[in-house]
């Protein structure tokens, strides 16, 4: 029987691997979504018939519970506010870990076992990590909606991380000096590890956000991981790390896409200078008169006759739910015979790959959305690019000042395009604080307003030609 | 000991794996894949279900806590293939 459960483990593990396959192609996507799903149902079905179980009520309450909540909650949630539901999601499953671990560690109690070393460490892992990924996530998810800013102690925060830690490391020890396991330490690990995780995120601005999910997704899987360490569950184990990796390589991609390090991100706000105020003074100086406004009825005009037109799409477009009302304009276009394409960049928006879900919502096809390295070589060709709501992934002080603070940052080359029309609420700068010189270019235009309405006016406009 | 080293190599060993599959996912399906990952995490429940259904006759501590890991991994797996299924559908309609 023990071979059987486990055999099944292994089971679900291959079907996750191939519904990860799945993911590779847009077209083979929902299938392997499915097949997830099925190793799944495998998984549970295997646990279900361990030996050791004796009550099927309280497991049968919270599947039922949990399975309702989930679903309501994938169906009721916004696809804009899809990165605040995987920084949840992030969030319940360190949760579950630090359960299943704490539970685990009082169930030794119960049972006076003898405590190896091995499963000591293994069941400290699960429980550290579990709860950063839980408190993190909770902060990382009330700084996506806006609730809680940018702190401006950073330097408290870093000593009480800097303290917990110390505490931690003193409850572990011990743990591993005395051999003895209490339910006082469990619960002072528990509390450690909470606030350990709120300091660690705390620092971190708003705009490092899409770096911190990706990471807290990699820690909910490393977090699964070490529960397989403790309960010497192998499947539990394979699936861990595959969802690790996965975090690990989308945090990479964030990074290289911002030129920053990891180690910048996460504790550039407590240690690193603190952020200069004088910036925003001279934003005035920077723009004054030489930003050439413009009305959606002149954007009309210059579009009637564009050819080539690229929308680039940032969090102004998220912002303002403009997504469907690109897709009107586009048709327009089209169907005056311009060719449009979607500049997407990786940092665009506020999680991975989270500007193609939104256009893809508004049925753009994906084969028109290009991504950095794609689109820039066409940029130049381009008689219009419309920027959206975006602003400092396309300032081409990252390419042309190298005193600019995100001097090396990789961009969109819009500048280089014929005409660049900025969609923007105001003048304010993006979330590196710095004015953006594209404004004040040549061949740039700024239509202020919402991306939504703007939009709107400009579709009319044109229909009306 | 032995055990911890079968274990120690399948966790490194999953993890190439892993970013070798992960790499060839396009930027396109990052935010699927990450609710995707959600999803899957949620193989924990394994474990919760056993701490929820082995313990004792009265409920205990660690009982309750099983009740609460189940309920939490039951949600992502719900939530995380509801949504992930929700949005690689808006892909597949067209293309």
């Amino acid at each position: 029987m023990f071979a059987l459960v486990n055999l099944s483990y292994l089971t679900a593990a291959v079907f996750f691997i191939l519904g990860i396959k799945g993911m590779t192609k847009p077209k083979t996507a929902v299938r392997g979504n499915q097949l997830s799903a099925i190793g799944m149902l495998i998984a549970v079905t295997a646990a279900l018939l361990h030996h050791d179980i004796i009550g099927f009520t309280t497991i049968i309450a919270g599947i039922l519970l949990g399975s309702s909540i989930g679903a309501l909650l994938a169906k009721r949630t916004a696809m804009t506010s899809m990165p605040e539901l995987v920084a949840s999601l992030n969030g319940v499953g360190g949760g579950a870990s630090l359960a299943v671990a704490g539970s685990t560690w009082l169930t030794a109690i119960a049972a006076n076992s003898v405590v190896t070393g091995v499963w000591s460490a293994a069941i400290l892992a699960s429980i550290v990590i579990g709860a950063i990924t839980l408190s993190g996530s909770v902060v990382a998810v009330l700084k996506l909606k806006g609730t809680i800013g940018d702190s401006k102690r950073a330097r408290q925060w870093q000593l009480i991380t800097a303290a917990s830690l110390v505490g931690i490391l003193a409850c572990a020890s011990m743990m591993f000096g005395e051999g003895q396991l209490s339910s006082l330490v469990l619960l002072a690990i528990v509390g450690l590890c909470l606030l350990l995780g709120v300091g660690l995120v705390q620092p971190i601005g708003g705009a490092d956000m899409p770096v911190v999910v990706a990471l807290l997704n990699a820690y909910s899987g490393l977090a699964g991981a070490a529960t397989g360490f403790v309960l010497e569950n192998q499947g539990l184990i394979i699936t861990g790390s595959l969802v690790g990796a996965s975090g690990l390589i989308l945090t990479a991609v964030m990074c290289k896409a911002m030129n920053r390090s990891l180690p910048n991100v996460l504790f550039g706000g407590a240690f690193g200078p603190q952020a200069d105020t004088q910036s925003k003074s001279n934003d005035s100086e920077f723009y004054d008169g030489k930003v050439k406004y413009a009305t959606p009825d002149d954007l009309a005009l210059l579009l009637d006759g564009a050819r080539s037109v690229v929308m680039v799409p940032g969090y102004g477009l998220a912002v303002a739910q403009a997504q469907h009302a690109v897709k009107e304009l586009a048709n327009q276009l089209e169907a005056r015979g311009a060719k449009v394409s979607y500049a997407i960049h990786p940092v665009a928006g506020r999680m991975p790959g989270h500007m193609n879900v939104l256009l893809a919502e508004a049925e753009i096809p994906y084969d028109q959305l290009k991504d950095m390295d794609t689109i820039n070589p066409e940029l130049p060709q381009a008689d219009v690019a419309i920027v959206l709501g975006a602003n400092d992934v396309v300032n081409p002080a990252a390419a042309e000042d190298p005193n600019s603070p995100i001097f090396g940052m990789p961009i969109l080359d819009v500048h280089k395009a014929k005409t660049v029309v900025n969609v923007k609420r105001s003048l304010s700068p993006g979330f590196a604080g710095i004015p953006n010189s594209l404004f004040i270019r040549d061949n740039s235009l700024m239509v202020k307003g919402d991306a939504k309405e703007v939009l709107q006016a400009t579709t009319s406009a044109i229909k009306e030609l | 000991m032995e055990m911890l080293v079968l274990s120690f190599t399948i966790f490194i060993l999953a993890l190439f794996v892993g970013v070798e599959l992960i790499n060839k996912v396009p930027p396109t399906l990052h935010t699927p894949l990450m609710s995707g990952t959600n999803a899957i995490s949620g193989i924990v429940i394994v474990g919760a279900i056993v701490s929820a259904g082995t313990n004792h006759l009265s409920p205990t501590v660690a009982s309750v806590l099983g009740f609460i890991a189940v309920t939490l991994a039951s949600i992502n797996i719900v939530a995380g293939f509801m949504v992930t299924d929700r949005m690689l559908n808006m892909f597949k309609q067209k293309g």
